[in-house]
């Protein structure tokens, strides 16, 4: 193999699973060791630069960061990455003076955003600092999109919602909330300089079987349900529920309707359990409220009599697969189901809409009705128009909408600069060994064995009486550090130094994890075989020397490295090294979140 | 040294032996030596021959003197019995041991200044006696524990590090265990795993009095440019006679090697020990011969390592004395009267 560049910025950030995962890229243990270190301000600010709703994705995120995270390839669990954001939101006390404010001279654009989700709220945090004018329309009365129409109150509370909206709105964005935009042809004509859609994905799915009609009364949209439920318009639901779909939607759906008088909620799905779209905790936690989950069962029918609604009748299927290979669900053959219930719930699927967008004004469409848009660039094929978020690619999630956010901004300044948009800038890169004295390093290399911590929650009979309880508690001060003391440090790098080392093999030798290999060098699949302990994890890559002295070549194998820093420590010519590699995403102007940067 | 345990995390598809453990079970406590030291990896090549063997670790006493090199047994086997004893002396406790219980596996590790200066005389006579042991020299050339002065061992002619030459003639520990009729001999180098775990797997195996000399360079004292146990200086000059395979219980020679590149050695156990010749003409078994040869080459300033010599058929203190098979404390009440006894001789005594 050829010897590793390590200079190349990518070559580090993948070792940084989570922060590599992150579609925002946010320097999780980073932050990490701030919470440890109870500089919650400090770690609140990081995640405020980087993925703009600390407090509200420490809720809720999806969090790709964990399943990528090492912890859980050296032992049963991730650490709790997303939880401990929650801890710096819950902790940081007053910020305020450290966000931006409003910009002082105004640079003479206007930009408009269509819709106020996380989407469009992060392109005018990135671009309100910058001088733009950014004005915000959205149908609803107040902003924040999804985040507040969808997600229930008691994952999310609208405080949380109101304080983190509202240091962007305190920013200067102009608003025009409560207008819906009809036309993009109209708004086209508008003096704007540019123009971002950051919509959403609006409409819930339907299930057209027998009996939708008749007892249309008593079956519900999972979606516009929820944001009914979210503004106050509906405060009860059935003794007895179906949910259909297997989703986020479908567990939020659930767990609503056990606070609005559901008693008896059954979440039905067609497919498996594993194959269910909702997050392992997500299924979770609704079956800690006690709501059975239901697999492999097709709704057939709504059963109805006198124009009510009796109940949901259900084929059972089995998955088998065909000869290509494909799964396929086939019917069993046993009786089919009627589940009994006084409403229905479908969560089957979200989709976008563009009814407003005209289609002779330069934005093209493909065949299944979404926009054309350049996945780096969040550009349209008309050149003032840009996407993010579910609008852009269909429904994902807030973090991807922030990433989005991000990307679409900096395309914005670019664009209204008459700049390239290709030439993307790039990430600031910094390696800064981390060693203190012989055995001493500027982070805590002691590795502990805690599993990973629960979060703990509000009792259950008084969480499920109210929708506005939050049932989650998060995390105190000492459960926090206990967690945080988990996280492996994964960005204090394993530098290596070909001229200093001698080979003597202390490094190998002392490493708890068999990383380390001296040894001929050859093609990468040969070497992976021969390594101290055969690297079978392709996705993680080898960190290979030149040749040394004895013409040998150090292989490392990155997968479960744990940081612990001991080859560095043993090593008698300091040929290994322990650095802290700091990747910080680009955003518009990057002086964002300044304040954080100045330790 | 560290001052941090070494973390019991380990790699999730880490082998196991025949017992159940991973190497990771054969390991001691965390490391106090110098950071590079060679003895530390003449310890992990003890576990890992250990491992390999599938040794339960409590059927191993290891048994040590006083130096860096006679402070590892505390960094490997932690599960196994151990002595340290005063200066010089563990040779003696090891045959005294090897008496009293001829069922464990004995594993004596000394250094240079240990065996060769205040121990001379316990190393020669451990060895002519045939105690059944792997006695393992941990050859840095120095007394690095009180600071680096030249050990017996150091060549004549080779320099400190503050730049004194050293006058004495050194102490071949190879030759004088030949001499002695230690009936397993070998050199390795604490920086060369490859030939050093094999060795020490074939001495285990072997019945009789093993003796390994192994090269591990003293980085704190002994490492620099005109020593004659640095890094540098052993990897430049080591003339490998062989290596070898360690083939356990009955298992069949499948490859086919080139006539006269192999020597196939059958040890009292059943196990096989394949030498693969790097030195045409090198016949492991040959005393006289192989003697002569380690003179020439030593005298050429080459570094001779391998497995230099070996008697399989040899026997033991155990064989020479007649002893009882059973361990001392396993005989009959009669023959062990118990603690009441003990102390009451001793308090005669007093
Ligand atoms: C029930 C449910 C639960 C969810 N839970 C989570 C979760 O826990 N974690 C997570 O990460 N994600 C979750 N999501 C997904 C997440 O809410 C979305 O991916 C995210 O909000 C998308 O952000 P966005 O900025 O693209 O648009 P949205 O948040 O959808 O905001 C779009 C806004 O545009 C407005 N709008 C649309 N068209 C117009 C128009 N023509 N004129 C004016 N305004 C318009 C809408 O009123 C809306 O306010 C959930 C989704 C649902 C449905
Ligand atoms: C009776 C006695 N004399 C002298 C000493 C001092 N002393 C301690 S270690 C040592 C030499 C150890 O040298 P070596 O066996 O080569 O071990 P190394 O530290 O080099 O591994 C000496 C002389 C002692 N501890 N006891
Ligand atoms: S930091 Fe070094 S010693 Fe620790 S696991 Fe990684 S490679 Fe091994
Ligand atoms: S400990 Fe240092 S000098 Fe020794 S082999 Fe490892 S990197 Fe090289
Ligand atoms: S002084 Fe020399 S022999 Fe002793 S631990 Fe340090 S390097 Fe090893
Ligand atoms: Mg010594």
């Amino acid at each position: 193999m050829k010897p590793t560049e390590i200079a190349v910025p990518d070559y580090f950030h993948k070792v940084v699973d989570c922060q590599w995962a992150c579609p925002a890229h946010t320097p999780v243990p980073e932050y990490i060791r701030l919470i440890a270190a109870q500089r919650y301000g400090d770690a609140y600010m990081i995640n405020w630069q980087s993925n703009v709703f600390p407090g509200i994705l420490g809720r809720t995120c999806d969090r790709p960061c964990e399943p990528a995270c090492r912890r859980g390839r050296v032992e049963e669990e991730p650490v709790a990455i997303c939880r401990l954001k929650r801890v710096a939101a819950d902790y940081k006390g007053d910020i305020t003076a450290r966000l931006p404010g409003r910009a002082t001279e105004r640079n003479g654009k206007r930009i408009a955003l269509v819709g106020a989700g996380p989407a469009s709220l992060t392109v005018a945090r990135d671009l309100l600092p910058e001088g733009y004018e950014v004005v915000v329309y959205d149908a609803d009365r107040r902003a924040g999109g999804m985040i507040r129409s969808q997600i229930p109150h008691f994952r999310l509370p609208e405080q949380v919602i109101d304080e983190e909206v509202g240091y962007i709105l305190a920013m200067g964005v102009t608003p025009r909330f409560g207008e819906r935009i009809d036309s993009m042809k109209a708004l086209l004509t508008e003096d704007y300089d540019a123009i971002f859609v950051g919509s959403g994905a609006p409409r819930g799915r339907d299930l057209e079987l027998p009996g939708r009609h008749e007892a249309a009364a008593n079956i519900h949209i999972g979606i516009d349900w929820l944001s009914s439920v979210s503004f106050g318009h509906i405060e009860k639901i059935g003794r007895r529920v179906v949910v259909l779909g297997g989703g986020n939607t479908a567990m939020d759906c659930c767990r609503t309707s056990r606070r609005l008088g559901g008693e008896q909620v059954t979440v039905v799905v067609r497919s498996g359990f594993e194959e269910m779209k909702a997050s392992p905790w997500e299924k979770e936690d609704a079956m800690h409220e006690d709501i059975p989950i239901l697999n492999f069962m097709v709704p057939k029918e709504f059963v109805h009599a006198n124009c009510r609604l009796v109940g949901v009748l259900f084929e059972k299927v089995k998955a088998e697969r065909d000869e290509k290979g494909r799964r396929n669900l086939v019917p069993t053959g046993e009786a089919d189901q009627l589940i009994e219930c006084d409403d229905v719930l479908v969560a089957v699927g979200q989709e976008n809409a563009f009814p407003w967008i005209e289609q002779d004004i330069g934005i093209a469409f493909d065949k299944w009705g979404m926009p054309i848009v350049d996945k780096e660039t969040m550009q349209s094929t008309n050149p003032k128009v840009f996407f993010g978020g579910d609008a852009a690619f269909g429904p994902k999630n807030i973090i991807w909408a922030v990433a989005h956010g991000h990307e679409a901004a900096i395309s914005i300044d670019k664009f209204c600069k008459g700049e390239d948009i290709r030439d993307r800038p790039r990430p600031i890169v910094n390696l800064t060994s981390q060693k203190m004295g012989i055995h001493e390093w500027s982070y805590d290399n002691d590795i502990v064995n805690d599993q990973r911590y629960k979060v703990p929650l509000k009792d259950k009979a008084i969480a499920l009486k109210d929708i506005r309880v939050e049932v989650e508690l998060g995390f105190d001060d000492k459960l926090a550090f206990k967690e945080a003391e988990r996280c492996l440090n994964c960005d204090v790098q394993t530098v290596f130094s070909e001229p200093l080392c001698i080979e003597c093999d202390a490094c190998v030798d002392i490493c708890p994890m068999d990383c380390i290999t001296f040894t001929a060098n050859g093609e990468e699949e040969d070497l992976r075989r021969r390594l101290t302990a055969p690297a079978l994890n392709l996705t993680q890559e080898i960190y290979v020397s030149a040749p040394l002295k004895t013409g040998r070549i150090m292989a490392k194998d990155e997968d479960v490295c744990l940081h612990c820093g001991l080859c560095a420590e043993r090593c008698p010519t300091g040929a290994w090294d322990m650095q802290r590699f700091i990747l910080d995403m680009a955003h518009v102007g990057s002086q964002v979140g300044l304040a954080c940067q100045n330790r | 040294m560290t001052y941090l345990a070494k973390p019991t995390l380990h790699h999730p598809n880490l082998p196991t032996n025949k017992l159940g453990f991973t190497h990771r079970d054969y390991e001691g406590s965390v490391s106090t030596l110098c950071a590079g030291c060679g003895h530390d990896s003449i310890s992990a090549a003890i576990i890992q021959a250990c491992f390999e063997l599938d040794l339960p670790p409590h059927r191993v006493a290891k048994l040590s003197g006083i130096g860096c090199s006679s402070k590892t047994p505390t960094y490997f086997l932690g599960a196994s019995h151990g002595f340290n004893s005063v200066h010089g002396r563990m040779p003696s406790v090891l045959t005294g041991a090897n008496l009293a219980n001829r069922d464990l596996i004995y594993l004596g590790v000394s250094g240079d200044g240990d065996s060769a200066s205040i121990g001379l005389g316990q190393f020669a006579h451990s060895l002519r006696r045939g105690v059944n042991m792997v006695y393992i020299v941990e050859n840095n050339g120095v007394y690095g524990l009180t600071k680096g002065q030249f050990s017996a061992t150091a060549d004549k002619g080779s320099k400190s590090k503050r730049g004194i030459l050293n006058s004495d003639e050194p102490i071949d520990m190879i030759s004088m265990a030949m001499n002695l009729g230690a009936s397993f001999v070998a050199r390795s180098f604490s920086g060369d795993k490859k030939q050093l775990v094999p060795l020490i797997k074939a001495a285990i195996q072997h019945r009789g009095a093993a003796f390994i000399d192994c090269v591990s360079p003293c980085v704190a004292f002994n490492n620099h440019i005109g020593s004659t146990k640095s890094f540098d200086y052993v990897r430049e000059h080591n003339d490998a006679v062989n290596f070898l395979d360690v083939i356990s219980g009955r298992e069949p020679i499948t490859t086919d090697y080139e006539p006269g590149t192999i020597q196939s050695v059958r040890q009292h156990d059943g196990s096989t020990l394949r030498l693969h010749k790097l030195a045409a003409d090198y016949d492991a078994r040959d005393r006289i011969a192989a003697m002569n040869f380690l003179q020439e080459r030593q005298a050429a300033g080459e570094v001779v390592t391998g497995l230099l010599y070996v008697d399989p058929e040899a026997g033991d203190l155990h064989a020479y004395l007649n002893t009882v098979e059973t361990p001392l404390n396993e005989l009959d009440a009669v023959l062990v009267p118990g603690k009441a006894a003990l102390d009451k001789i001793n308090a005669g005594l007093r």
